[in-house]
């Protein structure tokens, strides 16, 4: 697994771990009222989890298997996936901060701006390498 | 990685970004009071379906092991018809729930119908081609 991958995948571990406590939590709260503030934290859990464990996760795999060209560098120019990695992560702490600051949508409008940059830093790179054997 | 991959792969990208420029749409609408009921569902839509599923579709069609040395991936054509159900769902879906929010009174139920009806035959399809597929050495 190249490092970029392993950030991607270590990255969206601690997303996926944050996103499931919120869940767990909420969760418990339903069962056994102790902390109704808690409900206005779903935004945050579908976000990390969403965007911060599905989207960052299939991006590192996809980083890693995805086919490589037979020349150096053999994944091509990967500055995108690098960017990606910074915008996706930059995006989603933003909509989470978004989504607890009731008074700032902006906040969370700025998040999903870099989401969608992230985006396209990725399919940037990624798409000269879905390719078939014959290149 | 196979053609039918490639497809699947790429159009999940495109569908990713959609996604993605719904979300900004929904963070828009908060600040300038926009309408438009249909984006949230839209969005979820093209992410889970058009996104995340398709992206796993065309890896798995790619990745798993070989069904057989004849037939290492069971049924192209089976794969083709799955692509083309899933997306034709997706669209579907995509076209009803915008519109439905927009024209109050239009009987756009039958479309949503349609696409889900789609979406469980392409389910059920991709299954049948991969299930045999699922297995060790």
């Amino acid at each position: 697994m190249p490092p970029l991958s392993i950030w991607y995948t270590r990255v969206a571990t601690v997303h996926l771990l944050t996103g499931f406590t919120i869940g767990a939590l909420m969760l418990a709260n339903k069962g056994v009222a102790f902390a109704p503030w808690l409900w206005r934290l779903r935004p945050a859990h579908m976000e990390l989890l969403l965007l911060g464990w599905l989207v960052q996760f299939a991006m590192g795999v996809a980083f890693w298997i995805v086919p490589r060209r037979w020349e150096q560098p053999r994944r091509g120019n990967v500055i995108g996936a690098r960017i990606a990695l910074v915008l996706l992560n930059a995006g989603v702490v933003l909509v989470v901060l978004g989504s607890l600051v009731q008074d700032l949508p902006a906040l969370t409008a700025v998040g999903r701006l870099l989401e969608l940059l992230a985006a396209l830093a990725f399919v940037s790179h990624i798409w000269p390498r879905v390719v078939g054997r014959e290149g | 990685m196979p053609p039918l991959t490639r497809w699947y792969v790429r159009t999940a990208l495109l569908y990713l970004f959609a996604a993605l420029v719904l979300g900004v749409l929904r963070a828009a609408r908060v600040i300038w009071q926009i309408p438009g009921a249909g984006v949230d569902a839209l969005y979820l839509h093209l992410f889970m379906v058009g996104w995340i599923t398709q992206f796993i579709f065309g890896f798995a069609y790619w990745m798993f092991p070989v069904f057989s040395r004849e037939a290492p991936r069971r049924s192209p054509r089976l794969g083709r018809v799955v692509y083309v159900l899933l997306n034709g769902a997706i669209l579907l879906r995509a076209l009803a729930l915008p519109v439905r929010s927009l024209s109050e009174g239009v009987d756009w139920q039958w479309v949503e119908l349609l696409s889900t009806a789609l979406l469980l035959v392409a389910c059920l399809l991709f299954v049948v081609n991969t299930w045999g597929r699922v297995r060790g050495r």
